[in-house]
């Protein structure tokens, strides 16, 4: 057993950087309500705008294309609102463009809220993932027309990891003359991400992702597209979300995403040695795996594994004893029965998918806990594995 | 839901996960005098339930079992597998998960549907070892019964449901689609639902 903890689920939430946390201190008594015209207010302003900078320019982007927002999901919700608002100012639409594109893989967020518009008349297309989980373009190609108002597809799959090929479905989208969103919650921070390279309509980043605090996301939107506010009441982020500002929170966003312009790509280098090192370990050392996701185009420190005849939710819950932290695509984990719809959608059978694990790494992960994960592995798969009804030599 | 340690469930059912009882592990050789599998390998979870039976006196002496299943499920049939050594035929029989839950301390509510399959489990291997034994007036099929014609849904899929998290009637239809043509069956089908929250839930509620 191990001293610490080894955490490895990145995908879900990261721990504070150090340097975030004394921003966070520092930060605790600057109170004033941005919106205020006393000097109080005005200081909390100014650090504000001065985050929105940082943040802008880590992307790319010029500071009042940011807006901040409570969360990654709390983004894709306003972007995919905004498709159903009648208000000719705010929505995507173009003359009778009303329907709208994602894809299978997507984060719930995405998919509840396409779900949600398609009850309210949106007609919503869901694009297929290859065995790699890279999207189809050829189905694109035939379901982009003159009436696709909003193509929504994620930069790289949290299960899985897969990065899209953004660039080619950004041209096709505007190529047909729709608007383009990406949900890169899983790709700002971790890999190189540049808005001028992209010309992306809108894009959504989050925080706590890349070891800033919780409770804090941005949302990308290009000069000039169609807006429309989710909350509405205030004139804060220029009208386009109300409430008043998460002071703390954004500051702290600025410094994680500071921390990552001196961190990221060392840290990419060396997860990807990590990667190929749980790779080689589990291939030798545990028979009947199967890899998920694309071998080449993936998130650095993301891998996902699945094993035959061994259910997730024990392997995680056994690993958790031995001091290690996981995910799984199994259904018993999730309080549903269906088993991950990424990995469905990348064509692995129910069963692979209900004995999947998603090891995400990061910054604080070293070379010591992946010799330690693999041998957990080991031991914990072979024990589920001995118990199963399903892996077996003997019959009774 | 969650204890001081941080663990899922309780802390019995901690111990039971970490050190299941009567498992069949793979390499051990149990002569089995009835077996019985139940679950769906495409559905996340499969028991397998093995028992040794004292034909004089029809008690069970002993059992084995094994699973593809989740931490609750393991916990739960490792409670069960104690409860029922030494236990006669016909009460082993007529355990339920209730019982087993009770013996566990606790289970949240969406986990109850993974501690059903060691009971079920159990029974189909009761049912072997009648059948083997020619004893087939003992057998009690449970066989489902339609109630929603329209859409065939059987009582079985409404306890299964009921199981899955459905609590009234329109969660009942939108699991699975019974009373959505003709609508004849809901009165039936409410009174169904109550009896299984009941039977599931019953004591266990807050």
């Amino acid at each position: 057993m191990p001293d610490r903890f080894i955490y490895l689920d990145h995908n879900a939430t990261t721990p504070l950087h150090p340097e975030v946390k004394i921003t966070i201190n520092e930060m605790l008594d600057i109170y004033g309500n941005p919106s205020s015209l006393h000097t109080v207010g005005r200081i909390a302003r100014h650090k504000i705008e001065q985050a929105r900078e940082i943040v802008a320019n880590f992307i790319g982007a010029a500071p009042d294309e940011i807006i901040f927002v409570g969360s990654g999901s709390e983004a894709n919700n306003t972007v995919l609102n905004s498709l159903s608002c009648p208000s000719q100012v705010c929505r995507l639409e173009r003359n009778l463009r009303d329907e709208i594109i994602t894809t299978a893989i997507e984060h719930p967020c995405v998919l509840e809220t396409s779900k949600c518009l398609r009850e309210r008349g949106t007609t919503v297309n869901y694009l297929p993932v290859d065995a790699t989980g890279k999207v189809k373009l050829e189905v694109l190609k035939e379901l982009l027309t003159e009436k696709t108002a909003l193509v929504s597809v994620m930069y790289a799959n949290n299960e899985i990891g897969t990065i899209q090929d953004i660039k080619t479905i950004i041209e096709m989208t505007h190529s047909q003359g729709a608007f383009f969103h990406t949900d890169a919650v899983q790709a700002v921070g971790k890999i190189p991400v540049d808005i001028k390279d992209l010309d992306v309509d809108f894009l959504t980043f989050s925080a706590h992702k890349i070891y800033g605090p919780k409770g804090v996301g941005a949302l990308y939107v290009k000069r000039g597209t169609p807006f429309c506010p989710l909350i509405r009441g205030g004139h804060q982020e220029r009208g386009r979300r109300a409430g008043t500002e998460n002071t703390i929170g954004i500051v702290a966003f600025a410094k994680a995403i500071e921390m990552r312009k001196l961190e990221m790509s060392d840290e990419a280098e060396r997860l990807r040695r990590f990667k190929k090192m749980l790779i080689d370990g589990i291939k030798y050392n545990i028979p009947d795996v199967q890899f998920n996701g694309h071998p080449t185009d993936a998130l650095p420190g993301t891998l996902n594994v699945s094993f035959a005849g061994a259910e997730g939710e024990s392997i995680l819950l056994y690993l958790d004893l031995e001091g290690i932290g996981v995910s799984t695509g199994s259904a018993c984990a999730s309080g549903s029965l269906d088993p991950s719809h990424v990995i469905l959608a990348t064509g692995v059978g129910a069963e692979l998918a209900h004995g999947s694990i998603r090891i995400s790494m990061g910054r604080e992960n070293t070379s010591n806990d992946i010799y330690y994960t693999v041998s957990a592995l080991e031991r914990v798969v072979k024990k589920v594995r001995d118990m199963s009804t399903t892996y077996q030599r003997k019959s009774v | 839901m969650s204890d001081q340690s941080g663990w899922l469930y309780s802390e019995i059912v901690k111990e039971h996960f970490m050190n299941p009882r009567n498992i069949l592990w793979d390499n051990e050789d149990f002569a089995a005098d009835g077996v019985g599998i139940t679950g769906n390998i495409k559905c996340g979870d499969e028991m397998q339930f093995l028992i040794q039976v004292d034909k004089q006196k029809g008690i069970i002496t002993d059992c084995r079992w094994r699973t593809y299943g989740c931490a609750s499920a393991i916990a739960s049939t490792s409670v069960l597998s104690e409860m029922v050594k030494g236990m006669k035929l016909e009460d082993a029989y007529r355990l339920t998960p209730k019982d087993v839950v009770k013996n566990l301390g606790s289970l949240p509510e969406h986990k109850i549907h993974c501690s059903v399959l060691g009971d079920k489990a159990l029974r189909a291997a009761i049912d072997d070892y009648y059948r083997r034994n020619g004893m087939f007036d003992k057998i009690k099929h449970e066989e489902a019964r339609v109630i929603c014609q329209c859409m065939n849904v059987t009582d079985h899929e409404i306890e299964e449901a009921v199981l899955e998290g459905a609590r009234t009637y329109l969660e009942l239809q939108e699991r699975t689609k019974l009373g959505t043509v003709c609508g004849q069956c809901q009165e039936e089908a409410t009174a169904l639902l109550k009896k299984y929250i009941e039977k599931h839930f019953g004591d266990n509620r807050k």
